[in-house]
C-alpha cells in the first residue's frame, strides 16, 4: 500500500512537520515524498534522508492550490494514500484534490488506528471522532504535532518530475514572512505563549527573551495578535496553530476556549497570571500568581542559577 | 459582480458542547444554534463589496434542515439580497455539500463565491476548496483582505509563515478568516426587512447528487481529561519545576 507525502518547506528548508508525517504513515506502506516549489534542492536532500522514504519526487516551479491539485491528481493513480500535514498548504490543497478524485478526505488526523481507521478532533478539540473509510484511496492531512519525527540517515533516490504542462490561475504576488530565529512553533518541544496581558509588542520582547533562554518557540493568543502585539503566524488556537509541546508556558493568558483548543496536546502546562481563577491557571500543572513583568526577569535569573543549558 | 455566499447553521460557538454518553455524537437537542462565525465574516465581506459598489447582487445559500432558514435570514438582515435553502434532514459530508453547491453555482453563475474557512462543528475546512475543484475555479483560502482589481481579486491570506497575497482571476472561490472584517449585527428594522426578501426552498434530493456518506463515524468520544495542578508561591519553585521538566525531556 504505497504512500505519497506532500512535503512542507519554506525558504529552501524542509519543515520539521514533514518528518513527523513520514514517521506517522510509515506503518501504512512504502513512503515517497513530493517536494514541489521553488528553490527545493536542499529540502529534497533532507526529505531523502528520512527513514522510511523510498523515493523523493521534485517539482520545480511556483505552485498554488489549483496547480498543486493538478499535479497531485496526475500522480494519484500510483498511490493508495496521498498525505500532507495539516498546515496551510495541506489544508489548501488536500480537500481540493479529494473532490477532484471524488473522494471524501479525512483531515487533521491525530491518531492512525489502522489502515483505514483514523481519529480526528471536532468542536475545537472538545470531542474526538473515530472514522473508518472503505474508499479506494485515502486522502489525508495529519496534525504533525500529534506524532513523533522520523529518524534521518537514509539516502533515497531523488527524481525530478516534468511539470511543464502545469500552471496556476492564482499567482503569488507578495509574501510577508515573520523574522524570528526561534524554533518552528507547530513542532517545538517547548513553547512560551503570551496573551493580551503582555500589553504591547515591546512586552513580547520579554516573552522572546524567556523563549531564547529555553530554546522555545513563541506563541500568542488571538487577542494579542489582533492587538498587534505579535504576528499572525504566532497565533495558537482553533484557527491558528495547534501545538503539542512537552512544555507550554502560558504568560498572561486567561485561556479562552479558542486558545485551549490549540494547546490540548501540551504535556505539561505552566501558567503565570495575576488571576488565580483564570481557566488556564486551573488547567495548568503548575501556576504562579503575580505580575508577569516582575516574574519573568526573576524567572530568567533563577533559570540561570539552575545552570540550565538549551 | 455577483456574489454567492454559503452559510452553515451550527451549535453556537459560545455553547460548551457535551458528548452523548453513548458515543453517538454531540448533544444538539435544546442547544442554541447560530450562523457559523466564519460564515458571518464571509457574509460581511460580500455586503462590504456591495456597499463599495463592487457587487450588485448577493445570493446566500444554506444546506440543512428547515431551521437553517434562521441563518439565511441573518444573512439577509446583514444585507444579502435573496436566499436559497437546500433542504435536507440528513447530515451531509463536506463532499456532498460541495457537490450541491457546485449545482447552485452552475445555476447562478456567480463571479465570486465566499465561504467561511471552516465550520466550528466538524472543523473540516473542506468545502471552499472542494467547490473550487468541482467548478475548476482558482481559490484563496484563509483570506484576511480582499481587494477588487481591474483583472480580478487580490487576496491576502494567512499562512504558516506569515501572510501571502494572491492575484486571482474571476470567477473564483474565497474562504474567510477571522481578520477579514468585523461582522455587523443587524438592527431590528433590517431583521424585519429580511423577512420580505425572497427565500427559495429546494429539496436536496432533487439535484441528482449522490448524498450518501463515504465515511463511517464509529464513535464520538470526549477528549482525555487533564488533572488539576497546583499553585506555587515563588519564582524559585517555578524555575526549579521548569528546569526539572526540561532535564527529563527526551531529545527529539
Amino acid at each position: 500500500m504505497s504512500v505519497l507525502v506532500l512535503a512542507d518547506h519554506d525558504l529552501g528548508a524542509l519543515s520539521p512537520a514533514t518528518a513527523r508525517v513520514v514517521h506517522a504513515v510509515a506503518e501504512l506502506g512504502p513512503v515517497e515524498i513530493l517536494v514541489a516549489g521553488e528553490d527545493i534542492a536542499a529540502a529534497a536532500q533532507s526529505a531523502s534522508s528520512l527513514a522510511g522514504v523510498t523515493k523523493v519526487l521534485t517539482a520545480e516551479g511556483q505552485f498554488a492550490a489549483d496547480s498543486l491539485e493538478m499535479l497531485l491528481s496526475t500522480l494519484a493513480v500510483r498511490y493508495h494514500y496521498l498525505v500532507a500535514s495539516a498546515g496551510s498548504v495541506g489544508k489548501d490543497v488536500i480537500p481540493r484534490l479529494a473532490a477532484k478524485l471524488d473522494l471524501m478526505p479525512v483531515t487533521d488526523i491525530v491518531a492512525i488506528l489502522g489502515p483505514n481507521r483514523f481519529e480526528r478532533p471536532i468542536y475545537a478539540g472538545n470531542a474526538l471522532q473515530t472514522v473508518t473509510s472503505n474508499q479506494s484511496k485515502h486522502i489525508l492531512t495529519l496534525r504533525a504535532s500529534a506524532f513523533r519525527a522520523a529518524a534521518s540517515g537514509n539516502a533515497a533516490p531523488i527524481e525530478p518530475l516534468d511539470v511543464s504542462g502545469i500552471s496556476s490561475a492564482a499567482k503569488v504576488i507578495a509574501a510577508h514572512r515573520t523574522q524570528s530565529d526561534t524554533p518552528d512553533l507547530a513542532t517545538a518541544q517547548i513553547v512560551v505563549g503570551g496573551g493580551i496581558a503582555v500589553g504591547s509588542a515591546e512586552g513580547f520582547q520579554l516573552i522572546e527573551s524567556l523563549a531564547k533562554k529555553l530554546g522555545a518557540a513563541i506563541g500568542a493568543t488571538r487577542a494579542a495578535v489582533d492587538a498587534g502585539y505579535a504576528p499572525n503566524d504566532w497565533q495558537v488556537g482553533q484557527t491558528g496553530k495547534i501545538i503539542a509541546p512537552d512544555l507550554y508556558i502560558a504568560i498572561g493568558i486567561s485561556g479562552a476556549l479558542q486558545h485551549l483548543a490549540g494547546i490540548q496536546g501540551a504535556k505539561k502546562i505552566v501558567a503565570i497570571n495575576t488571576d488565580a481563577e483564570a481557566p488556564l491557571v486551573k488547567l495548568a500543572d503548575i501556576a504562579l500568581i503575580g505580575d508577569l513583568f516582575e516574574i519573568i526577569p526573576q524567572l530568567i535569573a533563577e533559570l540561570d542559577k539552575t545552570g540550565l543549558k538549551r | 459582480m455577483k456574489i454567492l455566499v454559503a452559510v452553515k447553521r451550527v451549535v453556537d460557538h459560545n455553547v460548551r458542547i457535551r458528548v452523548r454518553p453513548d458515543g453517538s455524537g454531540v448533544e444538539t437537542n435544546g442547544v442554541r444554534m447560530s450562523m457559523n462565525p466564519f460564515c458571518k465574516h464571509a457574509v460581511e465581506a460580500a455586503v462590504q463589496l456591495a456597499e463599495a459598489g463592487q457587487a450588485e447582487e448577493i445570493v446566500v445559500v444554506s444546506i440543512g434542515p428547515k431551521s437553517a432558514n434562521d441563518v439565511i435570514l441573518t444573512a439577509l438582515a446583514m444585507g444579502a439580497h435573496r436566499g436559497i435553502l437546500v433542504e435536507t434532514d440528513a447530515e451531509l459530508e463536506t463532499l456532498a455539500i460541495a457537490k450541491l453547491l457546485a449545482k447552485i453555482v452552475a445555476e447562478e453563475n456567480p463571479d465570486l463565491v465566499l465561504l467561511g474557512k471552516q465550520a466550528v462543528d466538524d472543523d473540516s475546512n473542506h468545502v471552499g476548496q472542494m467547490l473550487a475543484a468541482l467548478t475548476g475555479r482558482p481559490q484563496a483560502t484563509f483570506a484576511s483582505e480582499i481587494k477588487v482589481t481591474g483583472q480580478g481579486l487580490e487576496v491576502s491570506r494567512e499562512v504558516d509563515t506569515g501572510r501571502q497575497t494572491l492575484a486571482l482571476p474571476l470567477p473564483a472561490i474565497v474562504t474567510a478568516d477571522l481578520r477579514l472584517n468585523t461582522p455587523r449585527n443587524a438592527a431590528l428594522p433590517q431583521v424585519m426587512k429580511a423577512r420580505s426578501k425572497p427565500l427559495a426552498t429546494r429539496a436536496a434530493a432533487d439535484f441528482g447528487v449522490d448524498l450518501a456518506p463515504r465515511l463511517t463515524v464509529e464513535k464520538i468520544s470526549p477528549p482525555p481529561e487533564r488533572m488539576a495542578g497546583k499553585t506555587v508561591g515563588s519564582v524559585a519553585e517555578l524555575a526549579a519545576f521548569i528546569a526539572a521538566d526540561i532535564s527529563q525531556m527526551e531529545a527529539l
